[in-house]
């Protein structure tokens, strides 16, 4: 007991070296006072094992799903009440809702995962450019970011899905298209300050090119805040995501997207409460999870938190 | 020259979305001179329509046309109700205003008085419970929430009316003057058709109230908080003043400001939002009648639809920043 607390002890004071001897020993510090404090938030704690449970849900789907297929129809057993059979109950027709639930996982977290692949490269790239060379690029492009600023979110995505045909990839391309320009705001703020600092004027004077410094010194330093960012924004991204599914503009059958489902269970909802309610209840808890978890990172990294 | 540089950013961010929606229009996969002439349409014909709706310029040219259409209000006429579409939306749009305006009056009523009270009561009971209702409104699909509201209000309890707008019976009885059923009503005095709209009215505003209350309560906590931490606070405090005389003195008319710019997007956001709760409360709006165009094919209604919209929500929440500058001193030079 005493040795593993004793070893403990020597890990954290490692972790919490003021003057850590290399770039990992002081990355996986900083990595494990953010778990802690985050631990330490019941609330954050419950966010994180929402979205890791969204997680394994996609990355197990098959064999958390029981044996049941997503699509397998049985039209003999549709519309049956939640059992032992089936969990969450079977929709029109008579897939299990359960299974679709837990494969549903694959697309919602596919979606958030494109949306963000996307709009943070695009972000950073444009916000980093309009801080750091400043003037004319700076006005230009900061004119761009608050044209699209003020665009409205699902109407524009419900626009372009429209005009691109209903699908994940249009779906995804349609809600990037209006989710970057926050990425770039902070990206320049974060930019233009750290441009200021010494170690940067040190690189230019050590004839560094703009593009090695955007990207081997500024952009690094960038990414904390874009990663709070993208946790507070992806409950959103979930929600358009679902609702464009919702409308019939999003995945398309069979595939099994929670909005879609939801949809799917609305002329059934005075009967078969359960094939529109469960989908639904899911696209909320995992929303909740990635909020709870977004304001809890916020917490961990407000350094006015502590 | 504040008023003109509003004015000016106003415009360039109209510019924008129009460039947006008619890049849009012409991202389409069908070719919009079929669609006009049909298949079996000879070539010279195809050619001649294509040149009529001036195809055959250039994008530049094809945008300064649209743009020169939309500010004349000519946004082409739907194919699903075959009228022009400007006059479709004059007339779908009044019950999506009607139905954001009553959710965010319940909005603001509920959410400032619930952020206040949960900002200035930080970390106490009522502060959990409205950030605790907060996090849920903003993490619920609001088609699911309209749903559930409608199988328990609706169905089981039957405490309210169902999907639309007015019962059939009830229909066409009062003189459309204002578009907005409750006020024409009113004006009217048929209370019954009144009572009836109210029944129908309640559940999505409620509803659409609470999502806007999650947010508007939230921000009225953050922004308490920080008023209430400010030395004005204390100075008033140190004189005599009570913590709630205070509260309502000193900070409330200080975030006073801030809450234009939140209530400003909190309607905005209602008014986008309308394409999904109207297809859920099959609500005869704006919204609606976009997803109905959708799904006929009708792009034509569709980006007017969409323009008219982003047009408002740009109006609005421009607006508000304005008047945000224009209310703080703070802000005024600089």
């Amino acid at each position: 007991m005493s040795a593993t607390t004793g070893s403990y002890g020597a890990w954290r004071a490692w972790l919490d070296d003021a003057a850590p001897k290399s770039q990992w020993q002081a990355r996986l510090g900083e990595a494990s006072r953010v778990v802690g404090k985050l631990a330490a938030n019941p609330l954050a704690a419950i966010g994180l094992v929402i979205v890791a449970a969204l997680a394994l849900a996609a990355l197990f789907a098959p064999w958390l799903a029981g044996g049941h297929s997503p699509t397998a129809q049985a039209l003999g057993a549709r519309l049956a009440a939640p059992s032992a059979e089936h969990w969450c109950g079977t929709d029109e027709l008579g897939r299990d809702i359960y299974a679709r639930i837990v494969f549903g996982a694959r697309i919602t977290l596919l979606i958030v995962a494109l949306v963000a692949a996307i709009v943070a490269p695009i972000g950073l790239a444009v916000g980093m450019a309009a801080g750091y060379f400043g003037g004319l690029v700076d006005m230009a492009l900061t004119r761009v970011i608050d044209i699209f600023l003020a665009f409205p979110r699902l109407i524009l995505a419900l626009a372009f899905a429209a005009a691109l045909g209903p699908g994940i990839a249009n779906a995804v391309i349609a809600i990037s298209l209006t989710a970057w320009p926050p990425y770039a705001r902070i990206a320049r703020a974060e930019t233009a300050s750290i441009a200021r600092s010494d170690f940067i004027a040190a690189a230019v004077l050590q004839g560094a090119p703009a593009a090695r410094i955007l990207v081997r010194h500024i952009a690094p330093l960038c990414v904390s805040s874009l990663i709070i960012r993208l946790t507070l924004d992806m409950a959103g991204i979930i929600l358009t995501a679902a609702g464009l599914g919702f409308l019939g503009l999003g995945a398309q059958p069979p595939t099994p997207e929670w909005g879609a489902m939801v949809a799917a269970g609305r002329d059934m909802i005075l009967d078969q409460w359960w094939v529109a309610t469960i989908p639904g209840l899911a696209i909320f808890v995992v929303s909740l999870g990635f909020n709870l978890l977004g304001d809890g990172l916020r917490d961990a990294f407000d350094p006015r938190s502590t | 020259m504040r008023f003109v540089g509003y004015l000016g950013s106003l415009a360039a961010t109209f510019l924008g979305l129009s460039a947006v929606t008619f890049a849009i229009g012409r991202f389409v996969p069908t070719d919009p001179v079929l669609a006009i002439v049909g298949d079996h349409a000879s070539r010279e014909t195809y050619e001649r329509v294509r040149i009529e709706i001036g195809l055959d310029r250039t994008i530049p040219e094809q945008y300064a046309h649209y743009l020169w259409r939309v500010l004349h209000g000519d946004f082409g006429h739907s194919v699903m109700t075959s009228n022009p579409v400007a006059l479709d939306i004059l007339h779908f749009f009044p019950a999506t205003l009607e139905l954001a305006t009553l959710a965010t009056v319940i909005g603001v009523l509920v959410g400032v008085p619930a952020g206040v009270a949960a900002g200035a009561l930080k970390g106490r009971w009522p502060d959990h419970l409205v950030r605790f209702l907060g996090l849920f409104g903003y993490s619920m699909p609001v088609f699911w929430l309209g749903l559930v509201g409608l199988w328990l209000f609706y169905a089981k309890l039957d405490w309210v009316a169902g999907p639309g707008r007015i019962d059939v019976g009830f229909e066409d009885l009062v003189e459309p003057r204002t578009g907005a059923l409750l006020v024409d009503a009113a004006l009217a005095r048929q209370w019954d058709v009144f009572n009836n709209a109210l029944a129908h009215i309640a559940l999505p505003a409620t509803l659409l109230g609470y999502i806007s209350l999650a947010y508007i309560a939230r921000m009225t906590r953050s922004f308490m908080i920080d008023a209430l931490s400010q030395e004005y606070v204390v100075a008033a405090r140190v004189k005599g003043c009570t913590f709630w005389s205070a509260v309502w003195t000193q900070a409330f008319p200080n975030i006073l400001v801030s809450l234009i710019t939140v209530v400003g997007l909190s309607y905005a956001s209602l008014l986008e939002g309308a394409v999904l709760t109207e297809t859920v409360f099959a609500w005869p709006g704006l919204g609606l009648y976009i997803t109905r165009s959708l799904f006929n094919a009708d792009m034509n209604a569709v980006l007017a639809g969409t323009l008219v919209v982003g047009a408002v929500f740009i109006g609005v929440n421009s607006t508000c920043d304005f008047l945000y500058r224009i209310v703080d001193p703070r802000l005024r030079t600089g």
